[in-house]
């Protein structure tokens, strides 16, 4: 088939171009789809089934396709499942088709169709049960390699993707002459009006179907209204952009195709858009819905509609001898738009007794054969439609004739497109005249305020005559607009005129008594290969619930959602059920509508841009000077500096040895810092902490622990008093929002009687750690304040100046070394960095990462939230009893705290471990064994490892862990089994292992 | 084109009090920024001054306030960029969730929002120019989102 004479709406016929089908050139016009492509083009042959790997063909023109799914593009650019009939061309594009191997035409995988009385419905669940480890080692890689529709890209992604929040009075969905229309009432009113349409052009059906409205021939009218549309500034179109789903509030998602189709492009690929509408219009139309017979899925048997869209908008067509099926009126377009471009149409066959509309009387005119109750018995071909033997409908497939032909328009009624409509909780009701599941107008999904926000219009409504969908296009509109807050224009709509159809006859099975035989090669679900006869053995095996046998067929499962197959599915259940259609129901509409981009979904979120890193005001000198970088909650931190020759252990001990001998310097910028201020703050604080705070002098500092309600250790850090009424909090450096959130939580909701203001003020200040014996030397050479021992006893702080910086410096130690933490303005971070390092020279000072911070205190047996706390840990079980207040009269955790369970002598508890072997270090998360077993008949496990290092100042592996009735055992030997069946075996002792006394921070 | 620039000489002080108790200092309506004052929360305003001004800014609020209320310098905790050019409104439209369109969003008004992973506060100065305060310590991801966001071959034209 080559294009036809006339025709072609969509296309410009005076330019061509190459795209490439499974490595054959293929000519296409700008402007054609790429399934159109392909059928001007003579390819009948589009893929393969999913199961049974039929040859099968293009069945539609829409986003329903459930067949002619592509690899489109190579390499990077490989993007699997496109549907190609709704895939622009692009010059030079490669499409390949699906689900064949080695090739379309010799397809291996064709012997399942062989098979197919072994591969019923659910065949995998009886089939694959035994043996056992069959399935992992067998059964499931076999499956998967002969499975699975595209290939999965195998290399990065090179394009990038956005998202676009809107927020819109009133939001349509559908660009056919119904949104369109809706469009303009709505945005004469003087609403802001967002309208989507999921292809590129406007004006849905009636661009091919025409109508006359008001006088004018559809595509005039179509081309007037948006004319009038793109001069209104509060109306938006997007075209190319599909609405996926409505959520509640109003919101929806679409995804816009924007360089979906150009290679290189700098431009985002997709766009998901965000929107919020204060109403919805569901303009999205209606879907034709194929017959039940053997042999509907030949390559060559299509909708009828898709076979006249082609035509008109395309042109081009299936084959040159169409035969029409139906079992209504509107399938007579079809007959007289081929009848008209000169391509024979030997028949209409149609199930009803008679058929005396409009539309028939018109092909009859034109000396079209008519054949009433009649059926399809049984398409012949096997990669084409070579004949059809015809029957009667309510008969059982006795072959009335045998006519030749090449291709058939199948037409068994329509559907109105409910997705978006029901997302929400739009209820549906059954139309049985029409034979279709129509929205319910009053029970539309709702709002917060009980209204409904969704209300559709068009044939989506299920009104499928032009006269009555322009109509209530007309009064969504309006409707739209007046629950937006607007005021509608009087006047008349718009009358659509279009030929009288006359009743259809609902059609679920082909002829109505097709036996086994038949009814086993009439498939429901193209795409997953589910035939009539798979949903009768699943109603027969008891899974009589509609999204049981979803399941259970996979009808409806497929990439296409069952647009074609859910209503003639759940017909054909009904039917073996022996139930009403209604009663059996539909199973759900979820979103998104068609498949959208996971990348989409990410958006920006990638590369550079994958989530936000925390920066400290010396980062850039950090990273300049051999960090090697550690994530520390959203920051970055030097876990250590390497230097030349280096490795990363070497590093950490220099700088752990340098600092215990010398002097060190560590960026502490990351610890949170909250003001905490007003005439209750010591008593907030006394509420938020375990220990007291009110008591605390101006000037000095005191460690403090926060708990959760149920008494478990969530933070902990160092409180200095600024002034009688205001305190710093430092919390972890993870956990500053966290803390920060939570008091204003208890501010807020609880204790809003309390005077207090806190503000977050970790990024106002640069912290530098000064730590080491030569630690107060490099202040004191830096000039400025005085920092010496009686000026600055250990747990205060004093404010002044140092090198000329503005400087808080904390005499506080996380380290056991003198150190002193100086606070500057983040501005001036890195010139306090600087300086210090200059003055420190003369002490050898060298900054100190994260793991040496995390082996100092270690050493010193300090506790690391998130180490030795896991959200099940109390301070008593840390050894931190001291600070949790016995006076107090309350604080948050208090009742918990006093929970006899807490008490309990067996629960695990901090304690020190020595390896017998003093190189050995134990892992992290070491569980310590007994001899014996469990209930469960597994080792009694005793606790577990929860730091661990090699200490280089005792040359000796150190640990820390909790231990059931770790507080009695002091002294005992643990037995840690590793993998590989090494056990080391570690001595348990205080978890201070190095200067027990404080000697060298009391100097 | 949208053009971004990171302004370096913004001071800025944080002040949580009671509204109704503030003498001398008119507090803009919920959400806007008027005379150098934000609106951030039902108690807390952000005061914009020259970064060289702070130090007497925050002595002359110590001097008018009374009572219970909070002050703290924060110009160093924020980091401040302005976004300006004819599109400024969609670059912001992909990460902002905020109804951006000219009839609801005008030069005055201001938001405390999230601009892709990360908080913000924006205000329009003026009908083609925001500026957006982020932390410190995210500059360099608001940085790069915004001009990632505003690349000219990702313009999109929706207000």
């Amino acid at each position: 088939m080559k294009r036809l004479p006339t025709g072609g709406r969509l296309i410009d016929r005076t330019t061509t171009f190459d795209m490439i089908f499974n490595s054959r050139r293929i000519t296409a016009h700008p402007g054609d789809t790429v399934a159109a492509a392909l059928m001007a083009n003579g390819e009948r042959m589009v893929g393969r089934s999913f199961k049974y790997h039929r040859p099968r063909g293009i069945v539609a023109s829409g986003a329903e396709e459930p067949n002619a799914l592509m690899n489109m593009g190579e390499g990077e650019w490989l993007e699997p499942n496109q549907r190609s009939t709704v895939t622009p061309v692009v010059k030079g594009q490669s499409f390949e088709s699906q689900n064949h191997w080695p090739s379309l035409e010799f397809d291996v995988g064709v012997i399942n169709a062989k098979l197919s009385r072994f591969f019923p419905a659910g065949f995998y669940y009886k089939t694959f049960m035994r043996p056992r480890w069959a399935w992992k080692h067998l059964f499931e890689p076999v499956i998967r390699q002969s499975a699975g529709l595209g290939k999965a890209p195998d290399q990065p992604d090179p394009d990038s993707y956005e998202q676009f929040y809107a927020y819109t009075d009133v939001l349509i969905v559908g660009g056919g002459i119904a949104g369109l229309h809706a469009a303009l009432e709505a945005g004469r009113a003087g609403a802001k009006v967002l309208l989507l349409e999921q292809n590129p052009n406007l004006g849905g059906r009636a661009l091919v179907d025409v109508v006359d409205i008001d006088g004018k021939p559809s595509p005039d009218w179509i081309a007037a209204t948006i004319a009038a549309l793109e001069d209104m500034p509060n109306v938006t179109i997007r075209t190319a952009t599909m609405a996926a789903g409505v959520f509640d509030h109003g919101y929806v998602t679409a995804q816009e195709q924007v360089a979906t189709y150009t290679q290189g492009s700098d431009a985002p690929r997709h766009r998901l858009w965000r929107i919020r509408a204060t109403r919805i219009i569901t303009a999205t139309g209606a879907i034709e819905r194929p017959l039940t017979f053997a042999g509907n899925d030949i390559p060559g048997v299509m909708l009828a509609a898709a076979v006249r869209d082609y035509a008109e908008l395309y042109a081009t067509a299936p084959g040159e001898r169409t035969i029409i099926v139906t079992n209504n009126d509107d399938a007579y377009r079809t007959a007289l738009t081929l009848h008209s471009a000169g391509i024979a149409v030997p028949v209409v066959l149609d199930a009803r007794p008679e058929a005396t509309g409009t539309l028939p009387e018109q092909a009859r005119a034109a000396g079209i054969r008519i054949e009433t109750n009649a059926a399809i018995a049984k398409v012949h071909g096997k990669r084409k439609v070579t004949s059809v033997d015809i029957c009667d409908h309510t008969g059982a497939g006795d072959v009335r004739e045998t006519i030749p032909c090449d291709s058939v328009a199948m037409s068994g009624g329509w559907s109105p497109v409910v997705h978006l409509w029901s997302h929400c909780g739009g209820k549906l009701n059954w139309d049985e005249a029409n034979a279709m599941f129509a929205p319910d107008p009053k029970r539309p999904p709702t709002g917060d305020d009980g209204e409904g926000f969704v209300i559709p219009a068009g044939s989506a409504t299920g009104d499928l005559h032009a006269t009555q969908a322009l109509a209530n296009a007309a009064e969504a509109g309006r409707q739209a607009a007046i629950e937006a807050g607007f005021t509608p224009s009087v006047g008349a709509a718009p009358l659509a005129t279009a030929p009288t159809e006359y009743p259809m006859l609902p059609v679920w099975m082909m002829p109505i008594n097709a036996p086994y035989k038949l009814r086993s090669k009439a498939f429901l679900d193209f795409q997953n290969d589910v035939k009539a006869s798979d949903v009768a053995l699943a109603a027969r095996e008891g899974f009589t619930s509609v999204e049981h046998t979803k399941r259970y067929t996979t009808l409806g499962m497929a990439t296409d959602q069952g647009k074609l197959s859910n209503i003639n599915g759940l017909a054909i259940l009904a039917e073996s059920l022996n139930t009403p259609i209604p009663q059996v129901g539909t199973t759900t509409f979820r979103p998104p509508y068609t498949p959208i981009s996971l990348a989409a979904i990410a958006g920006d979120a990638r590369g550079p841009l994958f989530k936000p890193t925390r920066k400290t005001a010396m980062d850039a000198w950090h990273d300049a000077n051999g960090a090697d970088w550690e994530p520390v909650a959203d920051w970055r931190r030097p876990y250590t500096y390497v230097r030349d020759g280096e490795t990363k252990r070497d590093a950490v001990h220099r700088e752990i040895l340098n600092t215990r001998n010398h002097v060190g310097m560590l960026d502490a910028s990351t610890l949170g810092k909250i003001l905490v201020k007003g005439p209750d703050a010591g008593k907030f604080l006394d509420l938020i902490y375990t220990n007291m705070m009110s008591s605390l002098a101006v000037g000095k500092c005191r460690y403090g622990l926060m708990c959760s309600e149920n008494g478990f250790l969530f933070d902990d850090g160092v409180v200095a008093r600024l002034s009688e009424d205001s305190f710093l909090c430092h919390t972890t450096s993870g956990g500053s929002d966290r803390v920060h959130a939570w008091m204003e939580e208890w501010l807020q909701t609880e204790w809003w009687d309390l005077q207090v203001y806190t503000a977050n003020l970790t990024e106002q200040y640069a912290q530098i750690a000064v730590v080491g014996p030569d630690a107060r030397n490099v202040l004191e050479s830096m000039g400025g304040m005085n920092v010496s021992r009686e000026a600055l006893p250990f747990m205060t702080f004093a404010e002044g100046e140092l090198a000329g910086i503005p400087a808080r410096a904390y005499r506080i130690s996380f380290s056991g070394e003198l150190s002193y933490e100086i606070a500057v303005p983040a501005s001036r971070g890195q010139e306090f960095w600087d300086a210090a390092l200059a003055a420190g020279a003369a002490h050898s000072i060298m900054p100190y990462g994260t793991e040496a911070l995390h082996v100092m205190r270690a050493e010193k047996g300090f506790i690391m939230i998130g180490d030795e706390t896991d959200g099940t840990v109390t301070p008593l079980d840390l050894n931190l009893g001291w600070a949790v207040s016995k006076k107090k009269e309350d604080f948050i955790g208090k009742r918990a705290l006093e929970r006899e369970f807490f008490h309990r002598t067996d629960r695990k508890q901090l304690v020190g471990l020595m390896p017998e072997n003093p190189d050995d270090v134990l892992p992290d998360g070491a569980h310590a064994v007994e001899p014996g077993t469990n209930i469960y008949g597994q080792k009694n496990m005793i606790g577990h490892v929860t730091s661990t290092y090699y200490s280089p100042t005792l040359k000796h592996g150190i640990a820390m862990a909790l231990i059931k009735g770790g507080a009695q055992r002091l002294g005992e030997t643990l037995s840690f089994p590793l993998e590989g069946g090494k056990v080391i075996k570690a001595k348990i002792v205080d978890p201070v292992f190095y200067d027990k006394e404080g000697a060298r921070q009391n100097v | 084109m949208s053009d971004v620039t990171r302004i370096t000489d913004q001071g800025m002080i944080t002040l949580r009090a009671d509204f109704t108790s503030l003498k001398g200092i008119t507090v803009p309506e919920t959400r806007k920024i008027r005379d150098g004052i934000a609106w951030m929360s039902p108690d807390e305003l952000l005061v914009l001054v020259p970064k060289s001004d702070v130090s007497a800014k925050l002595a002359e609020l110590e001097k008018a306030l009374n009572g219970h209320y909070l002050l703290a310098d924060v110009s160093d905790a924020r980091a401040v960029f302005s976004l300006t050019g004819d599109w400024a409104r969609e670059v912001l439209a992909k990460g902002a969730p905020v109804d951006l369109s000219p009839d609801a969003f005008k030069p005055g008004d201001l938001r405390r929002t999230r601009i892709g992973q990360v908080a913000a506060a924006i205000w329009m100065v003026d009908d083609r120019t925001f500026h957006i305060v982020c932390f410190t310590s995210v500059a360099d991801y608001l940085e790069e989102w915004l001009r990632h966001a505003s690349r000219s071959a990702a313009k999109l034209t929706y207000f």
